[in-house]
């Protein structure tokens, strides 16, 4: 999965897509979870990661993650060939 | 750069809630590069606010309505010339267009050039043939019809479903939710705009407009994509974001080739949810949030003015992605003395 390749993100958690002129912002987490989609990480590495930082179970994360990644495919954040 | 002296007039001085281009033309003129212009308002209404910002526009004449006949506009055109020396004329509203387009031979006489599309190009666009465009050149466009009286809208509303838009000739445009509210749009487009009103299916997406300029053998000199943030109550752009949809410009550039489009132009697209562009108008001018353009890099008044000079342009490649257009309104103080100049006169 990929994040496409013309999305600018911010630091501040600020998404611009110049192909629809849709903006979105995201809040810390996201940003984090973003970051590593970006770097063309799996899940199973994302998850790893979240679940050593933070204080939550791997059945909510996934299905938050899932969740996020679903809004991201519906925004055309994520190609959807992917 | 030596920059060239011209004196320029323009319409659509009306910066009103729903803009004429003026403004907008104006301001890229006096930012050109290539040009030092003077400009003439070309005006109807004496309240046009654009007559009385003096930085931006230097003098102003009116002129009669285009109802009155083009031998009444090409007879005042005549005064003007003899005291202004016009080089080019820019006529930014479509009301004014046909006048124009019609008296362009008697213009060049003149010494006054334009650079309009041509009669055929004009009436092909025109919403009341715009289903018939969409066939030709295979572009997706809502279906519509034109409707001459009321009791026509009963004999087509089986092709419709409801809500649909109701449109104006020029200007317009209503949804309207059942067939009262379709005959009641009928009559207040009708008696404001004339006939035909148009009948168009309603399409439910965000809304996206280009505004270009072609140089009337098929080159897209310009072409800047927008997304509109923020819409008035009349359907106008109060704010918007230039993007970069490589499918809408393809889409641009061939409707430039294939009707080898002369001069600036808009084309209004919605795009579904499915990700479908649909044509919803074409403008035959330049639109009022043309000014984006200039701040992200294309100057097209400026290339339209050249190009009705007979100048060279260079078609502009690109442009900067992701900056906005925030409209706003802004109160003046004029003194009587000036309304009172314009309007005993015609000329401020």
């Amino acid at each position: 999965m990929k994040l496409k390749e013309n999305i600018a993100i911010s630091d501040s958690g600020y998404l611009f897509n110049p192909s629809t002129g849709e903006s979105f912002i995201v809040n810390p987490l996201g940003m984090e979870v973003l970051q590593f989609v970006k770097k063309g990480k799996s899940f199973e590495e994302i998850s790893r990661e979240i679940l050593t930082r933070y204080n939550v179970d791997p059945i909510t994360f996934e299905k938050d993650y899932q969740d996020f990644i679903h809004q991201l495919r519906q925004y055309l954040l994520i190609g959807s060939d992917e | 750069m030596n920059r060239k002296k011209v004196t320029v007039g323009i319409s659509g001085l009306n910066a009103i809630d729903s803009p004429g281009p003026g403004m907008a033309v104006a301001m890229g003129l006096h930012e050109a590069r290539s040009l030092d212009v003077r400009i003439i308002g070309l005006a109807y209404e004496s309240l046009e606010p654009m007559i009385y910002i003096h930085d931006l526009v230097d003098k102003t004449y009116q002129l009669p309505y285009p109802s009155s006949g083009s031998d009444m506009i090409l007879s005042r055109l005549e005064y003007i010339q003899e005291m202004e020396h016009l080089d080019v004329i820019v006529p930014n509203f479509d009301a004014e267009l046909y006048s124009f387009m019609k008296i362009e031979p008697r213009l060049k006489r003149m010494g006054i050039r334009m650079f309009l599309p041509t009669m055929e190009q004009y009436e092909e666009r025109h919403k009341v043939n715009l289903s018939k465009f969409g066939e030709k050149y295979d572009m997706l466009v809502p279906h519509g019809k034109a409707v001459f009286e009321p009791k026509e809208v009963f004999d087509v509303k089986s092709e419709f479903t409801f809500p649909l838009l109701v449109k104006g000739k020029w200007y317009d445009a209503y949804i309207a939710y059942n067939i009262e509210q379709v005959l009641t749009c009928f009559n207040k487009i009708s008696a404001k705009w004339g006939l035909p009103v148009i009948l168009q299916k309603f399409v439910y997406g965000s809304e996206y407009n280009v505004t270009g300029l072609g140089d009337g053998t098929g080159t897209t000199v310009a072409a800047v994509a927008m997304r509109k943030q923020y819409i008035t109550d009349k359907g106008k752009a109060w704010a918007g974001i230039s993007i970069d949809d490589t499918y809408l410009l393809e889409l641009t550039r061939k409707f430039v080739c294939a009707t080898k489009w002369r001069g600036g132009f808009e084309l209004e697209m919605i795009k579904t949810q499915e990700n479908k562009y649909y044509l919803l108008e074409i403008n035959p001018r330049i639109p009022a949030w043309t000014y984006l353009a200039v701040g992200v890099g294309q100057n097209i008044p400026e290339a339209l003015v050249r190009l009705a000079l007979g100048m060279k342009v260079q078609p502009y490649e690109t442009y900067d992605v992701g900056k906005l257009f925030i409209r706003y309104s802004k109160d003046m103080i004029v003194d009587r003395e000036e309304f009172e100049k314009l309007s005993m006169t015609g000329e401020l």
